[in-house]
């Protein structure tokens, strides 16, 4: 306690005395100079944000048109052509995904909204901190090993699991927060009214979060609609994949509904980042002017997609604090 | 003969387990337990998958394939891997960036979380969030076509001229500087931003968890706004400031794609941040696809159990650190 008190004292002496007028001024001045330069610093890290939008939407929207969302890629060299190959792909690759990572994930998030303090809850916290901390190209080697290895081919369906293991923690995370929001006597209620515990959570607590909850998976696709390191050696890419001409020729043989799912997803498909990485890499100006108006979507997609839950999250929480 | 199955007594184990079930709240307990138990399985998976399929490579080349070494064999003809130069290029241009990124980081935490006005601090708060939304591939494009001749090239150069003679520093700065600029100092530029969101967004969190009455004290004391931040705040949440750092480490580590697009990806001696090299993700994202030996397909999973160890180590480390500091801070100190 003495310390303590005699360690305050000589701090306010040493402040009286660096008080003195001459040294007053250059701690005026560096205390102008130094928050200036925190401003500085945030404008200097929002160039490349500026920079990185404002060109690709410059370079994009000189080459995007219809062709380019209508029709499969033309072989190499020429001109024209589109990668709706690769916007199916995108599409199935996200849909699955978002099947295979949404159950699981919800139910891990009730655990972790009700029993925050629990050894599992701890673990679990942990390892969903762990899990999105994993590289994208390790978890995209996890499912080469476990589903293409065994299968023997490259697969929509590989691509999917690898990118419903990268949406699990995000899902988790956000649900988890939504359940939180959800006020304590809804659920108090419920329970008192007699209903089960998992009654009350699917029928009461769900509804109540389940727009924040779908804003949550919405931010989650969009940031694994845009990853391409998982898709390498998963989804690998394929040029002449075509759903319609997949399911036409399906239905033409009379395949059953599961034998025509299975070819859409048991094959190689190709997403948009994959084919933007593609094209960027060839010496073909046709394509890299493809891979810019890839870019561009994938940019449109994820800034809509990011503000629009953004704004209706901060209106909803708003709405909720009071 | 009646039929008549005998009630079993209230307090039996069985009839309180069948009404526990029948209720359904025993189900839905080890259901939701089992999701949560499937997350920690999932990692657990990952890292024995990778052990496992990498065990012919471990056998074969042992230690040395870890080691640093001034002649790097990688050679997918006569089967010899080595994996120095891809780690050597990941610490390389993962500190590099760190470095960079660091006084940004904590700059534009500072900037938001004590000095910015309250109707900005949203807003600043989602630009820097849509940084870390741009997607990676995209960020190789603008850097393979707009960044690289435009910013990279010049400052190289630059740097070439100042440092490539300079005793002791040359072994970074040794030329000559490739003309399209694919770098690793290149990929150490896209890197800063890319890990620029991840540093400030815990930092803040750090700044704003501390409690208001360090900043009234600081003040009371006549210290001015800046001495107040800097003698005081930052100290304070130096642990959880040090954990933002590891976060961002491990998400420079584990990027790939805009990485492999700049970096030039190329096996060479020179350890110069002007050369272009290689990082362990961006070998397994260039090779791993058209890897045709056993050894060469288990010589890149055993990179990427490096790199799952580095992560795993760094998160649990960061978030060690991130959450002493919301330990020490009680919750209702700061309203």
């Amino acid at each position: 306690m003495t310390a303590h008190t005699t360690a305050h004292q000589t701090n306010f002496q040493k402040l009286i005395e660096k008080n003195h007028a001459s040294v007053s001024l250059r701690r005026k001045v560096t205390n102008a100079v130094m928050l200036s330069v925190t401003g500085l610093m945030t404008i200097l890290a929002l160039i490349p944000l500026f920079w990185i939008i404002g060109y690709v939407v410059y370079k994009g929207g000189q080459y995007i048109n219809l062709d380019f969302f209508i029709h499969t890629p033309r072989p190499l060299g020429m001109e024209g052509g589109g990668v709706l190959n690769a916007i199916q792909g995108t599409l199935i690759i996200s849909g699955l995904a978002s099947l295979i990572a949404i159950p699981p994930a919800i139910l891990a998030a009730f655990y972790a909204a009700n029993n925050p303090n629990t050894p599992l809850g701890v673990v679990l916290r942990f390892s969903t901190d762990v899990l999105s901390g994993i590289p994208s190209i390790v978890i995209g080697l996890f499912a080469y090993a476990i589903i293409v290895k065994p299968m023997g081919h490259y697969s929509g369906f590989a691509g999917a699991v690898a990118m419903a293991m990268l949406m699990l923690p995000t899902i988790i995370r956000t649900t988890e927060e939504m359940l939180k929001l959800v006020p304590h006597t809804l659920r108090e209620a419920s329970l008192g009214l007699g209903a089960p515990e998992w009654k009350t959570s699917i029928s009461v607590v769900l509804p109540a979060a389940l727009n924040g909850i779908m804003t949550g998976i919405l931010l989650s696709v969009a940031r694994a609609a845009g990853e391409t390191a998982p898709l390498l050696f998963t989804a690998l890419g394929n040029e002449r994949y075509d759903l319609g001409l997949i399911i036409q020729s399906g239905i033409a043989q009379k395949q059953g509904f599961f034998e025509i799912l299975k070819r859409v997803f048991d094959q190689p498909v190709d997403s948009l980042p994959l084919t933007l990485w593609k094209y960027a890499q060839q010496p073909y100006p046709e394509r890299i002017e493809q891979s810019w108006a890839a870019a561009l979507v994938l940019m449109i997609v994820i800034l809509l997609i990011n503000i629009f839950t953004r704004l209706w999250v901060e209106s909803r929480k708003r709405r909720l604090q009071g | 003969m009646t039929k008549y199955i005998h009630p079993l007594p209230q307090t039996h184990w069985l009839s309180r387990l069948r009404r526990a079930i029948s209720h359904g709240d025993l189900p839905w307990k080890w259901i939701i337990i089992a999701a949560s138990v499937l997350v920690m399985v999932l990692i657990l998976a990952v890292g024995e998958m990778l052990w496992r399929e990498s065990a012919d490579a471990r056998s074969t080349f042992g230690f040395g394939f870890l080691t640093p070494t001034l002649t790097p064999d990688w050679d997918p003809v006569n089967d010899e891997f080595q994996a120095w130069p891809f780690i050597y290029g990941t610490l390389l241009t993962s500190l590099t960036a760190i470095v960079l990124a660091l006084p940004i980081s904590v700059g534009i935490a500072i900037f938001m979380a004590e000095l910015c006005p309250p109707w900005l601090r949203m807003p600043l708060n989602w630009l820097v969030e849509l940084l870390a939304a741009i997607p990676s591939v995209v960020y190789g494009l603008w850097g393979i076509f707009v960044f690289l001749p435009t910013v990279v090239t010049p400052v190289a150069e630059g740097l070439f001229e100042t440092f490539g003679t300079v005793p002791g520093l040359s072994v970074l700065f040794t030329g000559p500087v490739p003309v399209s600029g694919a770098s690793r100092l290149a990929a150490a530029f896209i890197l800063t931003i890319m890990i620029i969101p991840t540093i400030t967004a815990v930092t803040r969190d750090v700044l704003l968890a501390i409690p208001t009455s360090q900043r009234e004290a600081a003040l009371a004391l006549g210290a001015t706004q800046w001495e107040t931040i800097w003698q005081v705040l930052l100290p304070y949440g130096l642990s959880g400031i040090l954990g933002a750092i590891i976060l961002g480490l491990g998400r420079a580590l584990g990027e790939t794609m805009a990485v492999t697009m700049v970096i030039g990806n190329s096996i060479e001696g020179s350890a110069s941040l002007l050369r272009p090299g290689y990082t362990m993700a961006s070998i397994i994202a260039n090779e791993f696809a058209e890897a045709v030996t056993k050894l060469h397909t288990q010589s890149l999973i055993e990179i990427g159990l490096v790199l799952f160890v580095l992560t795993l180590i760094l998160n649990m480390v960061a978030r060690f650190l991130v959450w002493s500091v919301a330990r020490k801070t009680p919750q209702e100190a700061r309203a």
